[in-house]
Parts: structure tokens; sequence; C-alpha cells
């Protein structure tokens, strides 16, 4: 049931994913905003049912042996500092690596301009970086490909059920907000 | 076929579709949604323009090599998407000001693309450190339940909200 990752596929795939984000709405800086000043939820909803729904499926995929995951290795030093250095960037330009792509199909011209060439230039300066940082700070408070199920030492099964539930009810209680 | 020329769909039907699309591209393609990869690959590949091929023996290069694959793909199809879904909905238009940047600092180009210019150099930067971005940990890695992305998705969105709150109550 697997197959190679194709290079045809890809663009399908983004295609679709593409006009999903658009059609979400994510594509725009003030939808983006909206979600980091904590007055319009439409990113974390989009996020969080995609979770679910992907989490269910691919697990129950996984456990049937059609496919194997892949989580990403990681560290205290990688995912806190880096995602804190993501998170300021991400509030300044207002689009994120995927939404830039869809806002540039978007027509928005900040994003095709400064933030595109913003992106690849600290991506260039990350790999400039990366020989002093890679045994160092990437490497504090490594765990590995640690996953959920593996940190409390028990089965994805007994994980994804409540988990689901957890982040159904924060979804009712944001709309129940009014958010 | 209504639902294809509307602007906005509900979220969770966008945030179901995703979570559906992400069963494929697992089962076709054995490969979880991402993007910011792709752009330390594009990053290589231009400097590869300017340098030479010794940008190839970089070591950051080495492991992420500066050539096209399947997630690049994914990033320049996701343009092409939204381009299909904003025609179809009449949404499309050329901007260079989004509407709430005005409303705070009115309608200066060069600021706007100095500020989007910063925000990218640290974007790229943090995703690279991270070793993901909102797609590839925050939705990807996650739905993965993989430790390293949940710690990464919650960072992103302190550092963001912070960083917000900053532009937006004590700097506008």
């Amino acid at each position: 049931m697997t197959g190679k990752p194709t290079l045809a596929w890809g663009f399908l795939f983004g295609v679709v994913f593409g006009f999903l984000l658009q059609k979400g709405g994510v594509t725009r800086y003030d939808v983006i905003i909206g979600q980091l000043l904590l007055q319009n939820f439409a990113v974390l909803k989009i996020m969080l049912s995609a979770v679910v729904t992907g989490m269910i499926g691919i697990h129950l995929m996984k456990s049937l042996g059609w496919i194997s995951l892949n989580p990403k290795s990681g560290s205290w030093g990688k995912n806190v500092i880096g995602g804190l250095i993501f998170g300021l960037g991400f509030a300044l330009l207002g689009y994120c690596p995927g939404t830039i792509a869809g806002a540039i199909g978007n027509g928005y011209l900040d994003a095709a301009v400064g933030g595109l060439a913003g992106i690849l230039l600290g991506s260039g300066l990350f790999a400039a970086a990366y020989p002093r940082l890679k045994d160092g700070i990437l490497q504090k408070g490594y765990f590995g490909n640690l996953t959920l199920p593996g940190l409390f030492k028990v089965n994805e099964w007994v994980v994804i059920p409540p988990l689901s539930v957890i982040i159904v009810a924060v979804l009712y209680l944001i709309e129940r907000a009014g958010l | 076929m209504n639902w294809l020329t509307e602007v906005q769909w509900s979220p969770y039907a966008v945030g179901i579709g995703i979570g559906v699309l992400s069963w494929f591209t697992w089962l076709i393609s054995q490969k979880p949604l991402g993007c910011s990869t792709s752009f330390a690959r594009t990053a290589g590949m231009i400097e590869k323009l300017f340098r030479g091929q010794k940008v190839e023996t970089k070591p950051y290069y080495q492991e992420v090599k500066p050539v096209v694959d399947w997630q690049w793909m994914l990033v320049l199809g996701m343009i092409l998407g939204a381009l299909i879904s904003s025609l179809l909905s009449g949404d499309f238009t050329w901007q260079w000001i989004p509407a709430q940047w005005a409303a705070a600092f009115g309608t200066n180009v060069p600021m706007r693309l100095a500020v989007a210019l910063m925000g990218g150099i640290l974007l790229g930067f943090g995703a690279r450190w991270a070793g993901g971005c909102t797609s590839g940990h925050g939705i990807g890695g996650t739905m993965q339940l993989a430790v390293s992305s949940w710690i990464s998705a919650i960072c992103f969105f302190i550092g963001g909200i912070i960083m917000a709150q900053l532009i937006f109550y004590v700097f506008a």
C-alpha cells in the first residue's frame, strides 16, 4: 500500500493544501495576526481539527501495517529556542512558511517580496551558523524521536482517544466563548 | 458547485480536509505535510548560483540537499492551489499592505516590507533551528504525537502571541 514520494504527487497534494488554506482564510495576514492577538481563533480551529482527523487516520493505517510513521527527533534547546524565534518572526511577518506560499498565490505582495526574501535569507543564515550550533545548543536536553505514547510508556491507542476528547473540548470552549 | 466559489469555508471543514489530505500524503507518498525545509533547499540553490558547487560541502546542505524534492513540489503546488481558490471566489487581489497593518501603521510600503523581511529572517532561521514550521511540526508532527512537534508548536504560539502584543499594543 505504500509508494515512493514522487514529485507529481507532491505537487498535486500541494494544490489541494494551498486551496484549503486559502478557503480557510489563513493565507491572510489579518487572520494570522487575529489569532496571535487572541481575537480570532480560525488558525487554531483549522490546526486542531486537522490534527484530530489526521492523527486518528494515520495511526489506524499504522496499526493496520499500511504505513510507518517518522516522528521528528528533538531537544529542549532545539524546539524551545527555535520555536520561540519562529514565533517572533511569525508575528512580524504575519505568514508562516506554508501560508506564505498560499499568500503569494492570493496576490499578497508583502509576502512575495519582503517575506519570501526574508525566509530564504534566514534559512541561509542558519545553514551558515549550523556548524557552531549542531553539537552545542541543538543537543541540549536531547530526547530523540520520542512520542507522547513513548513518554507515558503506553500504547498509542491509550493516548489518542483522550487527546481527541481534549482537543474537541478545547474547540467547544473556543466556540462557546464566541472566539 | 457553489462551495468552490465561496470566499470562506468553515474552519472545521478546512481542518478536516487537511487531516484527510494527510492520510493520502502518508499512504501514497510516505510523507507528512511540511513546508519550511523547502525554503532551506531553495536558499542552498540560490547560494550555489553565486558560489558554485562548494556550497554543497557545507554541513547543513549535506543534510538538507539543495535539490527539488517531494516537499518542494508541495510548496510550489500550494501557490497554484491558493491562486485557483482565490480566482474562483473573486478573492484574488494584488495587495502590498494588509488591512490590519494599515489600520495600525498606515500605508507606507517600504516600512511594511522591511518588517516583513525582518519577520521572514526570524521565521526562516527559527524554522531551521526548531526543525520544522507550523505545518511540519504544527500539523504533520503533532498528529504523529511527536514530543518535539508539540513543544515546538506551543513555542511558536508563545513567541507569536508575545510579539503580536508588542507590535499592536506597545509599538503601534
